[in-house]
């Protein structure tokens, strides 16, 4: 495997951290006038998305970590895994539940997501920023009320809740914004 | 990057007018301004400084010869006070590889003063006054080595204190889990409990000396004779950023022979590459010898960022090395 030099680090740089990958988020070198430099360094650890802070003795090395982004085409979930495929090689990936558990609510059949792959296996799923999903369940809201001005919550076809103006029936598409989880507008 | 100044102009005409304020300084007190040599032969064996190194095609001599730029310029400044040059300062350019940050730049200005029989006091009395006539009046804070880790670590005498204790110093700061340091290196724990907890305090509203530092951190600064354990050495702190280094300076050529070797094992031992040590500067020494001073060594972009209150050292020159 690759090492890195503690010289070479820069924000972006993926790296083996106790046997997972990270990412530098903030490297900044530490020379004193005198004695040994250090590289106080903040990284997110790639599968838990945690954000954690190490110094490292300046000449240290750590391991480099296979990784990259890539866009796939969300294909469909058999319960344990959920597939997705590369649009130009056809080429399927299967992740796990732990890759896709902040975002099954948001993954739509076709939709092209960006896929963060470890050692070719997805770690991470960042799905379209919005999506257009249909109501399936909601309480009948006020006739007459279209200024939304107040709200009420609605299931969605992926079972996403979330809160949706009152003049929202069921069998309406709505547009979501999947990285804050709220209401956009109604899909025309 | 664009070729854009990465200060303004506005700026500019200020660092103009700071430095003819430093040099004026010095003119009214009789300090002869030296322009000492950027390229030498020799560099400096301290482990934790690199020189860069250029070649030289020097006529009559087949292959280009090797030299080094200047990280400080002391010891062609130690060989003319030798030769009898009297109180003398450097205002200009010098060079120290791998450090590019918001506080450094791998060419930066470094104002460099000798004056004949000042103590270790009377330096940084002086000291205070120029830093105070670019940043303005500020109350002046001495503090021993010693006492700062005391004050501001909870460490009650450093000098004698384990690795252990020091590894739990840091983490009852809550310092970030440290890579790639030895648990019984003392030395690295210590030094971390100084620039991970104590530093970023010193300086707040005040000019912080820190004196008295480890013997072993003695670079070429004479020992106390009251207490062996010490350097006769300070650093200077404001807002948390190291702004000077001074010396009340090694005499003894022996010494400086001494010191350089270490420093040479040191190097071999880290795996560094050897370099070639300053002899000129051993043969004035011996020849001649150091008179009795004092010198400062200061970082002149950090003081003016202090002085135009900016955070990074790039908006205060005119080019960072991002477009050099």
């Amino acid at each position: 495997m690759a090492t890195v030099s503690t010289s070479e680090f820069k924000n972006g740089l993926k790296f083996l951290m106790d046997g997972q990958p990270c990412t530098i988020v903030d490297n900044q070198l530490v020379q004193p006038g005198k004695g040994q430099a250090f590289n106080r360094v903040k990284f997110r650890n790639l599968i838990t998305g945690r954000v954690l802070e190490n110094t490292f003795k300046s000449g240290e090395k750590v391991e480099a970590a296979d990784v990259m982004d890539t866009e796939l085409q969300y294909l469909y979930s058999d319960g344990d895994f959920w597939h997705f495929m590369d649009p130009a090689t056809f080429e399927q990936y299967q992740a796990g539940e732990a890759a896709v558990a902040d975002v099954q609510k948001w993954l739509i059949e076709q939709d092209i997501c960006t896929v963060t792959l470890w050692n070719g296996d997805p770690i991470s799923v960042l799905p379209p920023k919005q999506v257009i999903l249909e109501v399936t369940e909601t309480d009948p809201g006020l006739k007459g009320d279209t200024a939304g001005t107040g709200g009420k919550p609605a299931t969605l076809s992926t079972g996403a809740v979330v809160q949706v103006p009152l003049f929202i029936q069921i069998g309406e598409k709505v547009i979501c914004n999947t990285q804050t989880g709220e209401y956009v507008s109604r899909a025309k | 990057m664009t070729w854009q100044p990465t200060a303004s102009i506005e700026q500019l005409k200020k660092r103009s007018q700071w430095l003819k304020d430093l040099r004026a300084f010095f003119y009214a007190r009789s300090v002869m301004e030296v322009d000492t040599p950027i390229l030498s032969s020799a560099a400096t064996p301290d482990l934790h400084l690199r020189s860069l190194k250029t070649s030289v095609q020097v006529p009559g001599i087949k292959d280009k010869q090797p030299y080094f730029l200047h990280t400080s310029p002391e010891y062609p400044m130690k060989r003319l006070l030798c030769a009898g040059s009297g109180d003398i300062f450097y205002l200009g350019k010098v060079f120290r590889d791998g450090d590019l940050s918001a506080r450094h730049q791998v060419e930066f200005t470094l104002l460099e003063w000798y004056r004949l029989g000042f103590d270790l006091t009377e330096i940084m009395a002086e000291t205070a006054t120029l830093i105070q006539l670019v940043i303005g009046p500020k109350p002046t804070q001495m503090l021993s080595y010693e006492q700062a880790f005391r004050q501001y670590a909870g460490v009650s005498s450093i000098h004698v204190a384990t690795a252990e204790e020091c590894r739990q110093c840091l983490a009852r700061h809550q310092i970030p889990e440290v890579i790639g340091v030895d648990k019984d290196d003392k030395v690295l724990w210590e030094q971390l409990i100084l620039t991970e907890v104590i530093e970023p305090l010193l300086g707040q509203n005040a000019i912080t000396y820190l004196f008295h530092y480890p013997a072993r951190d003695a670079a070429l600064a004479e020992i106390s004779k009251e207490n062996p354990q010490v350097a006769l050495r300070f650093e200077v702190f404001v807002e948390g950023m190291e702004l000077a280094n001074g010396y009340q300076e090694l005499q003894d050529s022996d010494g400086y022979r001494d010191r350089f070797e270490a420093s040479l094992s040191d190097r071999i031992a880290h795996g560094a590459e050897p370099v070639p040590v300053d002899n000129y500067l051993l043969d004035a020494l011996k020849e001649k010898g150091l008179p009795e001073c004092s010198g400062v060594a200061l970082g002149v972009d950090r003081l003016f960022m202090l002085a135009a209150k900016h955070k990074n050292i790039e908006s205060v020159i005119p080019f960072g090395l991002g477009n050099a």
